[in-house]
């Protein structure tokens, strides 16, 4: 099971905690898929402290809790809101979210990395969401992130795996660093591709909370996280462009 | 037979009505002397969509709340009965799709129909959903009207003080001493006069992230609502929820760009962790609380099964049952 910053989790899932039917809902997409984080924002619910209700829901949970950045566009309140959230729920995990464009939710991958540089200097734990860029994933690592979070499309779309390349690329360069498959999936049969490349987890949200029944969907995203892994760690047979017929076909020439 | 309610907010008044027009002498407690912008039940959409919300609701809302529009109207308030119109803007139109998958009914509508139920739309969509029946009304005029009915009906209104007889708690949120599971989701909104643009009917724009109603009012004025956010604070109305709201009804009509802001409002709604309604015996009280988004279509379902519980011995569909 993949481990974060020294921490083993006890499952490849990971979902947000956002656009549920309700509080019970999450809870039952928890229960029937065993997923080992939740993510959280705050920014946005904090005024006040009126958010203590919902947050004490998903710190009942019983999984462990990484808040983020969601809403933050610039470094600086993207920090602002990481401290905040280390107050509120007692961690040094940041999911740091700097979103470039309002309307994509793109992440902008310049104030991504100075937040990133200065949280991790400030003793934080960060889960950098990023763009699938390699480069940006160099840098990131050279400012002492030890997880990176790549995007498989932009947040809510449901496309899935839009540049397995880029991805394969990622992972080759950087075998031994957690990465977390964020943003863009839709299908189970995505996540599974996924963990067939060799990431170690994914992280849902809307792909659950806006099926017809989260708590199904949940749990179809876990055995396809599990089908996927088993099938990477089994080692995949070789693609080639014949038919190579297991017994050899006497009297035919070879192909 | 005498029984005390605590709160006059809507759920208060549709069980002190209902309750007193089944002769039981009322006593209802509130620390305000009337209606107003204390209340929840002040700040709501007034629709009466128990269709549209099946879009995330439990079935026993959609099913239950049909009979809202009826009661409401028995109890002499206004109510327009013209259904809901369901709209998506371009890129998000698979929200159209997935809507009315979810819901019980619609009618689907082209551009000639659009132009046909809302004029002012004419020529900005090319599809939608009509939802029927589905109705609004004014929910301070609501209030208002409840509150007279009441009187009519001899419920006595005072302060909090000591009860007498049986306790029907509806105070809401305020009820969190009692009910540890209640949580607050926070709400903002507001009211535009925009003289021009006339709707005649509640319209709906979908959104993945920031869906809004749009509620006409009459005399041109419409209730533009409502956020959402895991949140109990009360009375901080912010920039981002007001960009959010404003930008949806500027793109459903340019018009709205001139429109007077006559007021922005919030408050925090009372919800149980699956956001359900619920009558509860606590301590010999009962509990009729967590009406989240459907205060006026759930609370006389709500005030009902508490004069059906109380009066005739009827274990109500909506009574808890992880609290007996």
């Amino acid at each position: 099971m993949p481990v974060f910053y020294g921490t083993e989790v006890p499952s490849r899932l990971m979902l947000g905690t956002a656009l549920y039917p309700s509080p019970a809902v999450m809870a039952d997409a928890f229960r029937r898929s065993g997923a080992g984080i939740a993510t959280v924002s705050l920014r946005r619910e904090a005024g006040n402290g009126g958010g203590q209700d919902f947050w004490a829901l998903v710190a009942g949970l019983g999984v462990h809790l990484l808040p983020n950045t969601a809403g933050c566009h610039t470094a600086r309140e993207a920090v602002t809101t990481a401290h905040m959230a280390r107050e509120v729920f007692g961690t040094d995990w940041i999911k740091l979210e700097v979103i470039g464009n309002a309307d994509t939710l793109q992440p902008d991958p310049f104030g991504l990395l100075d937040a990133a540089r200065i949280l991790t200097d400030d003793g934080f734990h960060v889960f950098p969401y990023m763009t699938e860029d390699l480069v940006l994933a160099d840098r990131l690592l050279a400012a002492g992130c030890e997880v990176l979070m790549p995007w498989a499309a932009p947040i809510g779309t449901g496309l899935g795996l839009m540049n397995p390349y880029a991805l394969r690329s990622l992972r080759a360069h950087f075998p031994d660093v957690p990465m977390v498959i964020d943003a863009g999936l839709g299908l189970p049969s995505q996540a599974a591709a996924a963990m067939e490349m060799g990431f170690d987890a994914v992280l849902l949200n809307t792909a659950v909370a806006h099926a017809d029944d989260p708590a199904a969907m949940a749990e179809a995203f876990a055995l396809a996280l599990r089908a996927g892994r088993l099938a990477h760690d089994a080692g995949p047979m070789a693609p080639r462009d014949m038919a190579a017929p297991s017994t050899p076909l006497i009297g035919k020439a070879f192909l | 037979m005498r029984m005390t309610i605590r709160g006059a907010g809507v759920m208060g008044l549709c069980a002190a009505v209902e309750l007193a027009g089944r002769g039981v002498q009322v006593v209802l407690q509130d620390p305000a002397p009337q209606a107003g912008p204390h209340q929840c039940s002040w700040w709501a959409g007034g629709m009466l969509a128990p269709i549209c919300e099946g879009e995330t609701a439990d079935e026993s809302i959609t099913r239950l709340g049909q009979r809202a529009a009826a009661w409401w109207a028995a109890q002499g308030v206004e109510i327009t009965a013209n259904g809901t119109l369901v709209l998506a803007l371009g890129r998000d139109r698979a929200e159209l799709d997935r809507f009315a998958k979810r819901i019980a009914s619609h009618s689907p509508v082209d551009a000639a129909g659009i132009a046909v139920l809302e004029p002012l739309l004419a020529g900005r969509f090319d599809r939608a959903l009509h939802v029927t029946p589905e109705a609004h009304l004014n929910p301070r005029a609501a209030l208002a009207a409840l509150r007279a009915r009441a009187a009519a009906l001899d419920v006595s209104f005072t302060t909090p003080g000591p009860a007498e007889g049986q306790v029907i708690d509806c105070r809401g949120l305020a009820a969190r001493d009692a009910l540890p599971d209640l949580r607050g989701v926070k709400g903002e909104m507001l009211l535009l006069r925009a003289p021009g643009l006339a709707l005649h009917r509640p319209v709906r724009l979908l959104h993945p992230r920031v869906p809004i109603y749009l509620v006409p009012r009459g005399n041109g004025v419409f209730m533009l609502g409502a956020t959402m956010v895991e949140s109990a604070e009360r009375g901080r109305v912010t920039v981002r929820s007001m960009l959010e709201l404003l930008s949806a009804a500027y793109a459903l009509h340019p018009g709205f760009a001139e429109a007077e802001v006559l007021e922005t409002g919030t408050d925090a709604r009372p919800a149980f962790p699956d956001n359900r309604p619920r009558l509860r015996l606590r301590d010999g009280v009962l509990h009729l609380n967590g009406l989240y988004r459907h205060g006026y279509l759930m609370a006389p379902v709500l005030a009902q099964m508490a004069a059906a519980f109380l009066l005739d011995d009827t274990r109500p569909e909506l009574m808890d049952e992880d609290h007996p």
